[in-house]
């Protein structure tokens, strides 16, 4: 039964062997938004997607805590066989209130956000048009589903133009599916665009702010609202596990019927309901997220501080300063020796590797939180240019050039 | 509709255009272990095909190649959405 996984096993023991296991780290202890103990060694977080730092805020966790005195530590069972709790539908509705949405539905976690929706919208003879480097849950949710899937070039307008128009003959709804920003190289859609597109064809638009809810918008409602087009996204999907640090997902949408969802997307129907802890949390991340904006501004100077002092020490970026900074390694055992020397310098990042990265390239990934302090961030630098300059990662040349400045 | 040599000449194209040609190319070629690319390169592949061909490969019928023979025969299906 397991042999398949032989070539699996070996491959990752090859890539544990330069040092630690990359996806097998295990802190002793998690202090704080930015800090860990690592085999008791202090360990800066900077691959934890914890954009606000919320993780622990105060009154988050003390209204955790108060809802589990309260109401117990889990719900034992689905909304629909089990009973909904108060608290899903004061989340719920606040989370449209806060979308200006007309309802929402929450899931347990953002992965079954997606599944749940893609496999429930769509139906036979129907078309989902998915970015080329949409998330496994994306492909997840279009393999569940019995539409028919195409992808498009990733962030090309044009190859979705293409490929709506050839399916323009073909009866069936068309749903096309982008990320806000997307999880690996922290690049954003095109969204405008893929707007027009979407408007041209007759489609629908879904978008999953996973990445960008609270992190852009002038209110933090991600990627549609910083582009202006929030009334072209039919359905938004995001997760309580990244800017709210908690865990769940939802998917919010204006039209009208949209709660035939809730006895349709098996993902929500066949899985226990989020327990009052994290509704509590979640609910009060809201209000935080709204009352305080000066966090997506710390998040963003911090995110420019980290960009630049990569760009200053050498090292070749791709995608625009963001909340998420990734380096494209030139191959999987760079990579590696990459990642283990930063943790050895007390520095956690995350190692990704292909298939799951654009083009199946190495990349080491770092996400920055709005809780990261200057100093904080000028270790992660120092860190960085320190083992890219053993490893032959920096371009002496390029140092110094992009200029230190302080971001805005 | 485009016929078996058609689709045979222009997947040899693409494959020449990308550098990946290395040998001489038949039916019997298979995708990833004769033409030194690996998953994510064979779908890149594909994907050059699509927009060369004006057409899509639905993701149902990308599992089902693994030869240039399974691509042609998908390319040349009725099937296959193309202008």
């Amino acid at each position: 039964m397991l042999t398949k996984f032989r070539a699996l096993r070996a491959e990752h023991a090859a890539v544990s062997a330069a040092g630690q296991d990359p996806f097998g780290v295990a802190f002793d202890a998690v202090l704080s938004a930015t800090e860990a103990v690592l085999r008791g060694r202090s360990i800066l977080l900077l691959g934890t997607n914890n954009y606000l730092g919320l993780t622990f805020d105060r009154d988050c966790i003390d209204d955790a805590v108060a809802a589990t005195v309260a109401q117990g530590t889990g719900t034992t069972g689905s909304r629909i066989a089990n009973g909904t709790y108060t608290g899903h539908v004061a989340l719920e509705q606040r989370l449209a209130r806060f979308l200006g949405r007309r309802s929402a539905m929450i899931f347990t976690t953002g992965y079954q956000a997606n599944l749940g929706t893609l496999s429930a919208l769509t139906s036979r003879g129907d078309h989902l048009l998915l970015d080329a480097d949409s998330h496994a849950s994306i492909y997840d949710g279009a393999k569940l589903a019995s539409a028919q899937v195409t992808r498009f070039r990733h962030n090309d307008p044009d190859d979705l133009r293409r490929r709506l128009r050839l399916l323009s003959s073909q009866p069936g709804e068309k749903l096309i599916v982008t990320e806000g920003i997307y999880s690996m190289l922290g690049d954003t859609a095109p969204l405008r665009e893929i707007a027009e597109v979407k408007r041209e064809a007759g489609a629908w638009l879904l978008v999953d702010e996973a990445h960008s809810l609270g992190v852009l918008g002038a209110n933090g409602r991600g990627l549609a609202e910083a582009e202006g087009v929030e009334r072209d996204v039919d359905f938004v999907v995001g997760t309580f596990s990244k800017s709210l640090g908690a865990i769940g997902g939802f998917c919010a949408s204006d039209l009208e019927g949209f709660d035939a969802l809730r006895l349709s997307a098996r993902a929500y129907m066949f899985t226990a309901s989020l327990p009052p802890s994290i509704i509590a949390s979640v609910l009060r991340a809201i209000d935080v997220m709204e009352d305080s904006p000066q966090l997506r501004g710390d998040l963003k100077r911090n995110s420019r501080r980290l960009h630049a002092g990569l760009a200053d020490a050498g090292f070749a970026l791709g995608a625009m300063p963001g909340p998420i900074v990734s380096l494209p390694m030139p191959n999987r055992e760079t990579a590696v020796l990459f990642w283990n020397g930063l943790l050895d310098e007390g520095v956690y990042t995350n190692l990704a590797l292909g298939p799951a990265t654009p083009g199946g390239r190495p990349l080491l990934r770092m996400s920055v939180s709005a809780a990261l302090t200057p100093a904080q961030i000028g270790i992660a630098v120092a860190a960085a240019a320190k083992v890219g300059r053993a490893l032959g990662l920096v371009d002496p040349a390029m140092a110094g050039v992009a200029g230190l400045e302080e971001p805005a | 509709m485009m016929n078996k040599q058609e689709a045979l000449r222009e997947i040899t194209a693409v494959l020449e255009e990308t550098g990946k040609l290395a040998g001489p190319v038949t039916m019997e070629t298979s995708i990833l272990h004769d033409l030194s690319l690996d998953s994510v390169g064979a779908i890149d592949f594909i994907m050059l095909l699509e927009t060369r061909l004006d057409t899509i490969v639905s993701m149902d019928r990308m599992a089902e190649i693994e030869t240039i023979g399974d691509l042609v025969r998908v390319l040349t299906s009725e099937t296959t959405t193309r202008t």
